[in-house]
Parts: C-alpha cells; sequence; structure tokens
C-alpha cells in the first residue's frame, strides 16, 4: 500500500464539502489529460490554418503554411504521451490498438490518430517537401544526403509534371484532413461529452467548443511560433500575413465565444437537477480559472484588443506587441478551457451534494513537472524539424520559380 | 392411523417432499451436480432500507473478503447516512468516513426522518462503465455480474469517469479498477455474497432474478421497489425498497 497516496487522499478527505462519494475523493483525471486534449487541440488547429492556403486559396497565409504543417505533426507525435505516462499500466497500452473494445469512445483513440497522423499530416508533409528533399539530398553532403534520400523515399522525379501531381495530392489530402482534423478533435470532445454520469461533460455541444477552441489555440499557436522564429532567423515579419491570420484568429475567438455562451445559457435556462452544484462548482471552485483566466484573460481582453486593431490605425510596431500579447493571453485561456472541463468535471460529485479539490502533485509521474515538459516537447521536436525540413527558404525560392 | 390411510398419505408425500426439494435448491441456486451454468441465473440484489442499522459490519466483510484497502477512500460498498430536517435542508455522510469523528447532531426535534442507505455497484443491465472500457477489461456475465479483468485493464479509469454511481475506485496496489462483483466467487459455489452473510438485520437480500422462489423475487413482489438514478437508463439489478427521494 502507498503511504504517499494515503496521506494525500486523507487531506483531500479533510477538503471535502458537502457529502461526496467515498471514491470520489481521489481525482483520477489529473494534469496529463489536461494536456492531452489542449495538445491535440494545437494540432487540430494548425492543420485547419495550413488548409486555408490550399483549399480557400488564400495566398496572405502562405508563409506560415509550412510552419502550420510542422506543428501539427510536432504536437501530434508528443499528444499519446501523456495519455501514456497516466495509465495506471503503460505497458498494457497495446491493447487498445490490437483487441479495441469498438464500442469505447475511446478504443477509437488509436484508429483516429494513426489515420490523421499516416494518412493526412505524414502525407501531405511528404508531397509537400518531396521536390525539396531531392533537391537537398543533391545539394547537402552525407549523412544528411542519406537522411534527404530516405525521406523522399528514393523518388528522384522533379520533372514539372511530378511536381504538378504533388499539388494535386497536397489539394486531395487537404480536402480529406480537414473533416479529419474535425474528427480528431471533435472526437477527443466526444470522450468527455458522452459520459451521462457528468452533467459538466455531457454535452452535444462538448465537441463543437472544443472543436472551435482547438481552431482557435492552434492559429495562435502558429501566429506565436511565426513572430517567435522570423526575427531569430534575422527576416521581417510579413504584416499582411499577420493581420490576415490574427483576422481569421478574431473570427474563431468569437465563434468560440458565442458557443460557449450558449452552453451556460442552455444549461442555465434547463436548470437541470445538476444546477445547483454546478453554480456553486463555477462561482467557487473554478472561480479563478474560469471567469478571470478563461473568459477575462482568454477571450475579452484578446478580444478587445483585436477589436481596437481593427479599428484604430496604429503602427506596425504596436500591432505586433498587441497581436502577440494576445496570443499568449488566449493559449494561457484555451488551456484553462481544458482545465475546466478536465478538472472541473471531477470537483463535484455524481452525488450532487458536495465538492472536493484537486492538488496537483509537482514531482510525481502525474505531476506539474512532468506537465511542464511534456509541453515543452513538442517545440523541441519542432526544432528539428524545422532544422531537417526548413519551411521558408525554400517556399520562397518555390515562389521564385513559379512567377 | 390404519395402514390404508398410511400408504395413502406416503403416495402424496413422497412428490410433495421432491417438489419442496427443488424449490428450496432454487431458492439457494446451488450449482446442480457440481457444473455451474451462468446461463439458468441472474443475480440481483434488494436493499430493505428500513432495516438497517447502519452497523457497518457489511462494508467491514467486504473489505476482507475482497482484499480492498482499509481506508474510507476505496469502497466496493459502503453505507450513507441521511438525515432530512424539517426546514429542508439534508445531511449526508458516509459512515466509514466519519468514524472516530464527531457527528452533527442535530437537534432531535429539528429532524423530520433519518435513515440509512447502503451503496455498491448496481451491476447495471445497460452498465456505461462496460461501454466505455477501450479493451473490454469490463464485461457483463451470463449471469448479470459486471467484472473487471484485472490482467487486462490498463488503468485509464474511464469506466471510473462513467459510473454513475461512484462504484468505482483504482485499487492502489494492482493499479487497475475495481468495485464490487456480489463476491462473484461465493455466488458461483452456492454462497451468499459476504456484505449479505454477515448484515444482522437482513437489510441486504441477495437472490436469483430467475428463480421465481429466490428470496430476491419475493422482495420484489412485496414492496414498492426503486433503483438509483432511473432517468440514465442503466437498469440497475439493486433494487431498493422504500427509498427516499433524496438518495442520489
Amino acid at each position: 500500500m502507498n503511504p504517499e497516496l494515503v496521506q494525500r487522499l486523507s487531506e483531500l478527505l479533510q477538503e471535502v464539502t458537502g457529502f461526496i462519494y467515498p471514491n470520489e475523493v481521489e481525482i483520477h483525471w489529473s494534469i496529463l489529460i489536461v494536456v492531452y486534449p489542449y495538445i491535440t487541440g494545437l494540432v487540430a488547429g494548425a492543420f485547419i490554418l495550413a488548409s486555408l492556403v490550399q483549399v480557400f486559396n488564400v495566398k496572405e497565409v502562405q508563409p506560415t503554411y509550412r510552419l502550420s504543417l510542422l506543428t501539427a505533426l510536432a504536437f501530434l507525435l508528443i499528444a499519446p504521451l501523456p495519455l501514456q505516462f497516466h495509465l495506471g499500466h503503460p505497458e498494457r497500452s497495446y491493447e487498445i490498438f490490437i483487441t479495441p473494445q469498438l464500442g469505447s469512445a475511446m478504443a477509437m483513440f488509436g484508429f483516429v490518430y494513426l489515420w490523421y497522423l499516416m494518412a493526412v499530416l505524414l502525407l501531405e508533409i511528404w508531397f509537400e517537401y518531396r521536390r525539396d528533399l531531392i533537391v537537398w539530398s543533391k545539394e547537402e553532403k552525407p549523412p544528411m544526403r542519406w537522411l534527404y534520400r530516405a525521406l523522399s523515399l528514393f523518388s528522384n522525379d522533379v520533372s514539372e509534371g511530378a511536381v504538378q501531381f504533388d499539388r494535386k495530392a497536397i489539394k486531395v489530402i487537404t480536402v480529406i484532413g480537414i473533416p479529419s482534423a474535425f474528427i480528431l478533435h471533435g472526437y477527443v470532445g466526444f470522450i468527455f461529452g458522452s459520459v451521462k454520469a457528468n452533467p459538466w461533460w455531457s454535452s452535444v455541444l462538448i465537441p463543437i467548443v472544443f472543436l472551435m477552441s482547438a481552431i482557435v489555440s492552434g492559429i495562435a499557436l502558429v501566429i506565436f511560433l511565426y513572430m517567435v522564429i522570423t526575427p531569430l532567423r534575422g527576416e521581417r515579419i510579413d504584416m499582411r500575413c499577420l493581420d490576415r491570420i490574427t483576422s481569421y484568429l478574431f473570427y474563431a475567438v468569437i465563434v468560440d465565444f458565442t458557443l460557449e455562451a450558449l452552453d451556460f445559457i442552455h444549461r442555465l435556462y434547463e436548470s437541470e437537477e445538476s444546477i445547483k452544484i454546478l453554480s456553486r462548482l463555477v462561482t467557487d471552485k473554478l472561480f479563478v480559472s474560469l471567469w478571470i483566466i478563461q473568459i477575462l484573460l482568454g477571450m475579452i481582453i484578446p478580444l478587445a484588443i483585436m477589436i481596437m486593431v481593427k479599428s484604430l490605425k496604429f503602427d506596425e510596431e504596436l500591432r505586433k506587441l498587441l497581436y502577440f500579447t494576445s496570443v499568449i493571453l488566449i493559449q494561457l485561456g484555451i488551456f484553462a478551457t481544458r482545465w475546466n472541463v478536465v478538472i472541473g468535471g471531477q470537483l463535484f460529485s455524481k452525488s450532487f451534494r458536495g465538492l472536493t479539490t484537486y492538488k496537483m502533485e509537482v514531482a510525481g509521474i502525474e505531476g506539474l513537472l512532468t506537465a511542464i515538459v511534456l509541453l515543452i516537447l513538442p517545440f523541441i521536436v519542432l526544432t528539428i524539424l524545422l532544422k531537417i525540413l526548413p519551411a521558408w527558404e525554400t517556399s520562397e525560392a518555390n515562389r521564385g520559380t513559379a512567377s | 392411523m390404519d395402514r390404508r390411510k398410511f400408504l395413502k398419505n406416503a403416495i402424496w408425500f413422497i412428490p410433495a417432499a421432491g417438489l419442496f426439494r427443488r424449490f428450496l435448491k432454487d431458492a439457494y441456486a446451488k450449482p446442480g451436480n457440481g457444473r455451474y451454468d451462468p446461463n439458468h441465473h441472474l443475480y440481483g440484489m434488494g436493499i430493505d432500507i428500513d432495516k438497517c442499522i447502519g452497523c457497518g459490519l457489511c462494508i467491514e466483510a467486504c473489505k476482507k473478503e475482497n482484499n480492498v484497502p482499509k481506508e474510507p477512500f476505496f469502497c466496493r460498498t459502503w453505507v450513507e447516512r441521511y438525515v432530512i430536517r424539517k426546514d429542508g435542508s439534508v445531511t449526508v455522510e458516509s459512515i466509514e468516513a466519519q468514524k472516530g469523528k464527531p457527528r452533527a447532531k442535530p437537534e432531535e426535534t429539528d429532524i423530520l426522518r433519518s435513515f440509512f442507505v447502503p451503496k455498491l455497484c448496481n451491476q447495471c443491465a445497460n452498465p456505461p462503465c462496460v461501454q466505455v472500457c477501450p479493451v473490454g477489461a469490463t464485461f457483463p456475465t451470463e449471469d448479470g455480474v459486471v467484472l473487471v479483468d484485472s490482467k487486462r485493464c490498463i488503468g485509464c479509469r474511464y469506466c471510473i469517469q462513467a459510473c454513475p454511481y461512484g462504484a468505482r475506485y483504482l485499487h492502489p496496489e494492482t493499479r487497475t479498477a475495481d468495485k464490487c462483483t456480489f463476491c462473484y466467487h461465493r455466488v458461483v459455489k452456492g454462497l451468499l455474497p459476504a456484505c449479505v452473510e454477515v448484515c444482522p438485520t437482513q437489510a441486504r437480500v441477495f437472490g436469483d432474478l430467475k428463480s421465481m422462489a429466490s428470496r430476491l423475487v419475493r422482495f420484489t413482489r412485496m414492496n414498492k421497489i426503486h433503483v438509483l438514478k432511473p432517468h440514465l437508463n442503466t437498469e440497475p439489478k439493486v433494487y431498493y425498497a422504500d427509498l427516499d427521494g433524496e438518495v442520489r
């Protein structure tokens, strides 16, 4: 018997207000399960931004196209890790792939994940980079030459016809990719939304709210990365691109805000059996993370900033500063959204008679440090990806040859 | 008694005794010929709320029988104590968690009604925990009991989230989901679940829903029956007699 766990739960027992079922003292889905939907949301959002270039032919956003794709890949590669660390028996996780119980929403994870990784992201990135990989494999010295050869899967056709085919393939994959990205994150929402035992989660709107907040967070992340990386490369930020993407971000935040408000009003108006305990939840346990961080800092202030930028003529530097502030606030807000769903849904008793508390571990496997490492890891993966597959120089060169 | 009458009675007695024996056998759900056929049974439990005195013996017996950690936050079964006051306020406590602590003692005249409610896994016929398990480690048996295969469970805890009754916990030693099994290992041998065996007031009634002679079927016939959270359509097989509307 783990004395630490007993000690922790005994302390938590003192924090309980009202009545909760005895087994509810332990919060089972910890911060790692907050990190998981947060990361998959970034994947879906970044991919949808990349799709704008391909499907809707938004030329201004082109400079962030490859960055968005690689960002989506970097985060997707890390996405299963928080789940893996969270399992009671991580060594059995392969069972989800080989003997899934098809009625379970969670069992579908393996298939949705693999489909998205293999059939959408990797394929699109491969077609996007194929020509460049062949060119680089000729320019570079070993061992990079071998790496590029291998990554291009030993193709060597750079004729006009072949490149045209790549373009076409990318279009088709993007068209399949958009619903796939919707499925990827909508499905994460469904994992929560389909739990009828939990009135905080059980809502048909949850997958859609998840999806919109995913788009918001993904776009904000790509803006953040673009604004950080471009000066580091010694280049100038393309303000037309930045204005256009933040404009998309603005509309996405409005839709997200509207949906969440609808969900909130709907619950309040229906005023079901659980309304009293949920009211206590949002005014007590979630006060800071919901009202202050998610809504005020994560939505209202960024919206106000973006309305200001849209309506007043600010100079470039001030615009950059305001955009940068907004996207950081938005990230914070979306993380709080995930927190409020995952942790918030476990803070009240299913007897609707009491509240409990979540005390985050710091050093444990399901603690704060692990979560921070898991949030930093995608950036390290992205750095490596960007080193191997540069996202800009050649895209400019491409445009040069195209025009 | 003359010989003629004796023989006549004997002729009636033999088949009647045989029939009686058959009913007796059914009632105790003993495996016939040593072979247990789950298809012939469907288990459930009745809870007679008015009989529960909140002694907690069932909790103790369950923990011993099933290797449940003794701490009050790991429970296969527990007992809730309800105090409903005249002003409508309700106080609920788990008697296990409150052990040794001073109880809220309202003035005697304040109390409108007070009672104990034993809780356990409802062995739902439409179990949400089975639906959500990603690897099929949680499954219903033919005789109506929901079990967890601890060698298969990956410890994702989705089932714990999906159970509306808070009946599941993560066993700290096995790191897998655990819950009441109606003492399945005992039941298939024709024994009663440990909690039923020790209950001094027979507040818990265990039986086979497929046997018309079982105590449980009689219990459901003789009482007004209610199940917990019927609106969730989980179709529980733990039946409460005289359940108060405040109980969730």
